[in-house]
């Protein structure tokens, strides 16, 4: 039984608003660039404009004669700064090749953004005006933009490496030696394509800021940062700049979307924490939009090569993926293991034999560094599979719904083993599949295609579904130390009852939009029965949470939500203790319901929570050895990964005559488990799917061959409008994880995993009377108007 | 140079560079943060403020060439505590995430009803074109502009 079930007056699963919005509506919500630091100096970065390029000479002369500017270093001035080189915490093999960098290039710049000198000056104005007085003399060597171009090695990007190959992970999965192949040999039907993921910009919409303040005495140092992970960004900084890590504090205040973004330890915040340093003044650094499509990491970058062998039913007999993965100029904090993330999810929700063969070998471009990106690996596996699964049923000429219907892992088959060894907690893929499909009318759109796509029409509908699994609650530990990943998967969560019984949740997850503080104190609430509106959540900053593991992955709740449940739980054990001893009988003969303990069988001997909260305030009447006050800290490393999943279908129309995709509806179920608040878990795929659908549709980091990013602002960046998109559809099932205690599972990044291959798939099913069977993304007019063309001739 | 601009029914006066831009006056000489910066070509929205009563996008005007002018900002909509009803309506219907588009994109929306007050979906979808979010996919901001206008 799950907390939910049977429970009237229950405040998980309401659809309670949230309690961070009048902050925010109101203007009172401080990001970091908001924050009044008296004193501060203003840092600014010198850019490379060459994406591949030695350093000859920096004469940084006439910036230092501008009144206003403190100080210019370049990259050797600040060499003894670094106690070691910029992070990366996922060698993701042992002979994994990772390039030393440094917060600033010292002898060769790797992408048009590198930064090659610092600024201090008195006013930001002034810190940017200072870079055009900069002179830097560079020998250009040539770019290497194209992934094949730097799989050959023709030209090596970080000589002391001799390849741009970083590493290869292969995961070859048979039941006997030689089955994948054999599985192939004798399949009914095999599909084989190429599928391009597009490189993508995050652009949350707050460009990242920092703002470092050294105290006065003592030696500490706090750092602001518009930053996922407060917490890993302690830790690594004080690894990087040999600073104490007692003597460093981060804050993240109000941050404006991550999206993974702001999952990673950047130049800019070493440079600020240095600096401040080294003057001891406050240094502050804001990103302007055009510097955070160069600076800030992207997303996806992908070749993908697929391969399905299926028998005569379309039953998936085999699958092999050989996945080129851009790392860009350099490994970030986790830019090696992302695509490693989908690596297990390549196979789907399909019931797929031991029969696995993937591989993918990360390489190095001249291009801005990749790292985690809404979904991280997962949206790519679900296109690669969901696209081809559409293939496999055009190969045979069935419904791709129909090959899917036969290939669902069984909702009796829970909990499933898979061909990984992985063990997938709970699912029903046949009923969200059946759902979506109904609310989609699925039948009666195929009905009108009969009479709307025929020969000559100019406009042709298509309809298009994803079924999708998600690997996340990120992450049991121990199967992060076999991944070879640099840390725990743990959350960490303190519970405090107040001597008032008001109560404060300490968390070491780090929201930024998912609306935490409001789900975390329902949870608490529920546990506790104490109103929720008694309940405060604090986070985000390491001197009042100090253990965490911060918010990515779709992790905060299945992880950082569960350790808070089990939080409560250890306090209200130990308000039992009390409540046994000052009632005078057995801890076992209470129970405990909505706030009050009462002996079982005699109901009027109770006690309430806040009674037993002042109990522990005052300590006077405390059983033998009972440590005084009510609070507890839990930490809670999951057992398993949580999977949700879900199906999600599109109808498109497609202008035969002018390429342009209209959206005509989109309708995405999606199964996370219990839900503690539907409305935000709405919000959170209203945005995902928006996001997927924006990689489809119209977002592309496009860079020039010499490796000039050209989509710089969001004027050439399309990052959709309200106009651009549609009304979403949502609806759910609910499939409670059988292994934490509140049924959850995760809803950060379903959106986007189930978006883009539905969407994709339903352009392909529009135009197939046409002869198309691929479409690249994004599918901008042009894009299909020229795959039209070409499917003609 | 001098100007004067009247700022959430205040009177203020500041010496500025002639380049100053509305949006840092409102932010750097006045302290109001919750008017953000988003982008720098003027495509975002975030913001924007009321001038004269109209929505117009504050990095796209410069300081002096709101002297005179009266000028409100998002800390200037609610009243005695009690929030404007279009930012009642983003909070009953979810309509934003992590925020940081959020004033801009109410300031945005109140101009459109006042130009508009009964629009339909795609009324407020063109509308709001000038403003992006990247949270909320803007279903739940279109849900939350029909709730206002009714």
């Amino acid at each position: 039984m799950t907390m939910t079930d049977n429970r009237p007056n229950t405040v998980i699963g309401t659809r309670l608003l949230r309690r961070e919005d009048p902050a925010l509506l109101t203007g009172e919500g401080k990001f970091t660039n908001d924050l009044n630091i008296p004193g501060a100096l203003h840092l600014a970065i010198k850019r490379s404009e060459h994406a591949h390029a030695r350093i000859i000479k920096i004469d940084t002369t006439q910036a230092q004669a501008l009144p206003g500017v403190v100080a210019v270093y370049t990259g050797a001035d600040l060499q003894s700064l670094w106690a070691a080189p910029m992070p990366c915490a996922w060698p993701v093999t042992p002979d994994m090749k990772n390039p030393v960098h440094y917060p600033l290039a010292v002898s060769k710049v790797h992408y048009v953004g590198d930064g090659v000198a610092a600024v201090l000056a008195t006013t930001e104005t002034i810190s940017r005006d200072a870079l055009d007085l900069i002179d830097v003399t560079y020998e250009v060597l040539p770019a290497v933009v194209d992934l094949d171009e730097a799989l050959s090695d023709k030209v090596i990007l970080h000589d002391e490496l001799g390849t741009n190959s970083s590493y290869t992970w292969p995961l070859l999965i048979e039941s006997t030696p030689g089955c994948v192949e054999e599985a192939f040999k004798n399949a009914a039907y095999t599909v084989k394509e190429r599928y391009v993921q597009q490189r993508l910009i995050p652009m949350a919409m707050e460009p990242r800021a920092i703002a470092a303040v050294p105290q006065p005495f003592g030696g500490d140092v706090t750092m602001y940062s518009s930053t996922q992970v407060p917490h890993i960004l302690k830790v690594m900084a004080a690894l990087t700049l040999g600073i104490p890590e007692h003597q460093l504090r981060i804050v993240a205040p109000s941050v404006g979307g991550g999206f993974g973004s702001k999952l990673d330890v950047y130049a800019e915040e070493l440079l600020c924490l240095a600096l401040s340093r080294k003057h001891n003044v406050p240094v502050r650094w804001v990103e302007e939009r055009s510097e955070n499509a160069h600076a800030t990491i992207h997303g996806r970058g992908q070749i993908q090569h697929v391969e399905l062998a299926a028998d005569s039913d379309g039953k998936l007999t085999a699958v092999r993926f050989r996945i080129i993965a851009d790392m860009g100029a350099y490994l970030q904090l986790v830019t090696p293991g992302v695509p490693l993330l989908g690596a297990f999810l390549y196979a789907g929700v399909y019931n797929l034999p031991q029969a696995y063969d993937f591989s993918c070998t990360g390489v190095f471009t001249s291009l801005t560094p990749t790292d985690a990106y809404r979904g991280a690996g997962r949206p790519e596996a679900t296109y690669a599979i969901e696209c081809g699964m559409d293939a496999l049923a055009r190969e045979m000429k069935i419904d791709p719904y129909e090959l899917r219907k036969r290939n669902f892992i069984q909702k009796e088959q829970f909990p499933y083993t898979a061909f990984s060894g992985l063990t997938y907690d709970s699912g029903d893929h046949a009923l969200a599949a059946e759902k979506a499909t109904q609310m989609a009318d699925y039948t009666g759109i195929r009905k009108q295609q009969v009479t709307q796509n025929v020969p000559g029409a100019a406009k042709r509908i298509g309809i298009g579904m994803a079924s999708y699994f998600e690997m996340c609650g990120l992450a049991p530990s121990r199967v992060l130390a076999s991944l070879n990943y640099g840390a725990g998967g743990w959350e960490a969560a303190t519970v405090r009852v107040l001597p008032t019984a008001k109560v404060q949740v300490v968390t070491g997850t780090s929201p930024h939009g998912q609306g935490h503080e409001t789900s975390w104190a329902m949870i608490a609430s529920e546990k506790l029965g104490i109103p929720v509106e008694d309940i405060d959540v604090l986070h985000s900053d390491t001197a009042i949470a100090p253990l965490g593991m911060d918010t990515y992955g779709s992790r905060s709740l299945p992880v950082g939500g569960v350790a808070i449940a089990g939080a409560c739980d250890k306090v209200i054990e130990k308000a039992r203790l009390i409540a046994a001893h000052q009632l005078e009988c057995a801890a076992d003969d209470l129970e405990f319901a909505n706030g009050l303990f009462s002996v079982k069988g005699s109901p009027d001997r109770s006690l309430p929570m806040a009674a037993l909260a002042f109990a522990a305030f005052t300590a006077h009447n405390l059983p033998d050895g009972l440590e005084p006050n009510l609070e507890a800290q839990y930490t809670y490393d999951p057992p398993n990964f949580s999977w949700p999943f879900g199906t999600h279908v599109c109808i498109v129309e497609v202008d035969v005559e002018t390429g342009k995709v209209q959206v005509l509806k989109y309708v995405a179920i999606d199964d996370c488990g219990n839900q503690i608040n539907p409305l935000i878990v709405e919000g959170q795929v209203h945005g995902g799917v928006i996001q997927g659908l924006a990689q489809a549709l119209f977002e592309e980091a496009v860079y020039d061959e010499d490796g000039n990013l050209k989509t710089t602002t969001l004027a050439e960046y399309l990052v959709p409008a309200a106009s651009d998109v549609p009304s979403i559809t949502t609806g759910h099932t609910i499939t409670p994880s059988p292994t934490n205690q509140l049924g959850v599972k995760g809803i950060g990044e379903a959106g986007t995993i189930g978006a883009a291959p539905a969407v994709i798939n339903a352009i392909i099913d529009a135009l197939s009377g046409l002869g198309v069977t691929s479409m690249a993304m994004p599918a901008s007019p042009q894009t299909v108007w020229r795959t039209i063309q070409s499917a003609k001739k | 140079m001098k100007v004067s601009i009247t700022v959430n029914g205040t009177s203020t006066q500041h010496d500025v560079e002639p380049r100053t831009l509305l949006v840092h006056y409102v932010r750097e000489n006045l302290g109001l943060t919750g008017t953000n910066i988003g982008c720098d070509t003027s495509s975002c929205g975030a913001c924007t403020v009321h001038l004269n009563g109209e929505a117009v996008k504050s990095c796209t005007i410069l300081a002096a060439q709101a002297d005179g002018c009266s000028v409100n900002t998002i800390e200037g909509l609610s009243k005695d505590g009690v929030m404007h009803p279009m930012q009642q309506a983003f909070m009953e219907n979810h309509g934003l995430q992590c925020g940081y588009c959020t004033p801009g994109m109410v300031m945005a929306a109140i101009g459109l009803l006042n130009e508009n007050p009964h629009p339909t979906e795609e009324d407020v979808r063109l509308g709001l074109e000038g403003n992006l979010c990247r949270c909320t996919g803007y279903h739940n901001i279109v849900k939350s502009v029909l709730a206002a206008a009714k």
